[in-house]
């Protein structure tokens, strides 16, 4: 079933009856079907009004960003917030750097820990899996003072190392929930979860924040989400700006998330597991 | 859920396999396993009884090392501070779940009407998920803008004045709060896909049984759901108490304290905000956060037995 498929599709295994019906009702816009369609468009307006809001504000010159009553589409528009992504490039290529090394990283040991408890029999096989669930429930701050001083022990604070080398041996939070997924989609079950466990490291990672703004201390190693995070002190009321950066860390996410969604959704709402 | 049944061809073969079979497959598993039994032991276990000996420290790894037994969670007793931050993460806590709860399944409710361009809708409704929460912080930074902010200029459009947000000790969470309730899609999708497990057979049922859509929700679809509230329920009380991102950029705990969260204080306290690096301290922060995280779970978990209807009664 692929994501595009509506509600009103999904119910049409349980009968014709019911899919008739279902057409019958889209024909005829009934008093109370109109009101579901008011009240849908609404909530999505309202949902994305912030979005709509940063881009409005992220094209305004600095004179017009506090105007009363606000011009969501400016009469003067400026790309003045725009120019400073060339400074900011290093963020985006540590960034670049961090999740390629994730992805490859969780893809590869996760793989071969799924398929061991997915195809493969050998003793302690339950108990193990079991361990591998309970490390997906542990709240990451209890092992963050230990693993920094393990780097730091090792003169890695202030490398990318913390935050990629875990990836490789199927470590932490992300390690077991990618176990967990690609173990689901290796016992043969009929779903893209392969490709929602691609996608739900790359989201996490490209926007983790704990973690790099322990570990990354000098501002060539930052990653986007610390390059932001800056902006929000240096141009504190410059919005238009703040706006303008924050528009552009968000189109790779956004890309990635348009070009596969279907299969992100689907793998969400199949694995019943939050990504 | 551990186990797999295997078909019965494939096991007998192995049988005929013999014994030096099962045992090269076994080897060939551990091989397998080696890198997450190598990462499990030293990023989960060692660094968990790393930190519960530390939390026993007076120390900044430097040239502070002192054993100091039970003193740190003593201190955290006395830690007006750490009460502060309690109070205020258990606050943000009691008001997300029931909010973002409520707010999800009326979207799912509304997106399983079965309109038209449902994949549009849920896209948009999804959208906030994915953002990165520094992204998702500076964005309403900028929409609660006390004086020029969306939603005080629409508030304006009333002839009300609104809240002064992340710049008021009252309304700073409830901002947090609103973050939260927006940022909802995964929630919303999960009870998306309960409702569409549900069979069409028991709505028409009780369609025909003279129920009306209210009480058709009520008596078939609700009770149908509560396994996917529960477990959204969990998943968000978990989340909610190790809320940080947010808070640390929009207001770096304050103002006065009135948004330093539990894993904020965490973080202060490890890393230097307030002057020194307290390890020991913050690592007897982080097994309360973690004994308070289970308390109230477990507390959920315990309660399933009154209002979670697992079908065929089958209770977990």
């Amino acid at each position: 079933m692929s994501a595009e498929t509506g509600p009103s599709h999904a119910t049409s295994a349980v009968g014709p009856l019911v899919l008739s019906k279902s057409r019958r009702r889209a024909r005829f816009l009934s008093p109370g079907r109109l009101l579901l369609y008011a009240l849908v468009i609404a909530g999505a307006v309202v949902f994305a009004l912030p979005f709509l809001w940063m881009v409005s504000t992220s094209i305004k010159p600095e004179n017009k960003v506090f105007a009363y009553p606000p011009e969501w589409v400016p009469t003067e528009f400026t790309l003045v917030g725009f120019r400073e992504p060339w400074e900011n490039l290093p963020f985006l290529v540590n960034t670049v750097l961090i999740t390629a090394l994730n992805l490859v990283g969780y893809l590869g040991s996760c793989s071969l820990v799924a398929f061991a408890f997915a195809r493969m029999r050998f003793r302690g096989r339950g108990p193990l899996f079991i361990l591998v669930l309970s490390t997906m429930m542990l709240p990451g701050q209890v092992t963050l003072i230990p693993l920094y001083r393990l780097w730091s022990e090792l003169g890695l604070v202030n490398t990318i190392g913390p935050l990629t080398i875990p990836a490789f041996f199927a470590g932490e939070y992300t390690g077991a929930f990618t176990v967990f997924l690609l173990r689901q989609y290796m016992m043969t079950l009929p779903f893209d979860l392969d490709d929602a466990a691609a996608i739900f490291l790359f989201t996490g990672k490209w926007n983790e924040f704990l973690q790099p703004l322990i570990y990354l201390q000098t501002q060539d190693r930052f990653t986007v989400p610390l390059g932001l995070a800056q902006l929000n002190t240096r141009f504190s009321l410059q919005y238009n700006q703040t706006m303008a950066q924050t528009l552009i860390s968000l189109v790779p996410v956004l890309l990635v998330f348009f070009l596969v969604q279907h299969r992100y959704v689907q793998g969400i709402v199949i694995s019943g597991v939050k990504g | 859920m551990a186990t797999v049944s295997e078909p019965a061809a494939a096991r007998t073969l192995r049988r005929r396999g013999g014994r030096s079979q099962r045992a090269k497959e076994e080897l060939t598993a551990y091989l397998f396993l080696s890198p997450w039994m190598i990462g499990f032991i030293v990023f989960t276990f060692g660094a968990m009884a790393f930190s519960l000996g530390v939390s026993f420290w007076e120390t900044n790894f430097l040239n502070q090392n002192e054993y100091v037994g039970l003193e740190n969670y003593r201190r955290l007793a006395d830690d007006l501070l750490f009460w502060k931050a309690l109070r205020v993460t258990v606050f943000y806590t009691a008001l997300t779940v029931p909010f973002t709860t409520v707010v999800a399944l009326g979207i799912a409710l509304l997106l399983n009407q079965g309109l038209a361009l449902s994949s549009v809708w849920r896209t948009v409704y999804y959208l906030p998920a994915v953002v990165s929460g520094v992204a998702v912080a500076l964005i309403w930074g900028w929409v609660l803008d006390p004086t020029d902010g969306l939603v005080n200029n629409l508030l304006r459009e009333f002839g009300v004045e609104g809240p002064r947000w992340f710049a008021s000790e009252n309304w700073a969470v409830p901002g947090l709060v609103l973050i939260a309730v927006w940022g909802t899609g995964t929630n919303m999708l999960l009870y998306l896909a309960g409702l569409q497990g549900i069979p069409t057979e028991l709505k028409e049922a009780a369609r025909i049984d003279g129920a009306g859509p209210v009480r058709a929700f009520l008596d078939v679809t609700l009770p149908l759901l509560t396994p996917t509230i529960f477990f959204n329920v969990v998943l968000n009380v978990i989340g909610s108490f190790q809320v940080f991102d947010r808070a640390y950029v929009l207001t770096g705990g304050g103002p006065n304290n009135a948004t330093l969260t539990l894993v904020l204080y965490l973080y202060h306290r490890g890393f230097g905000e307030y002057g020194q690096f307290e390890f020991g301290y913050a690592s007897a922060i982080a097994w309360v956060l973690f004994a308070i995280v289970l308390v109230f779970t477990l507390l959920v978990v315990r309660s399933q037995s009154r209002w979670v209807h697992y079908e065929g009664g089958l209770r977990r």
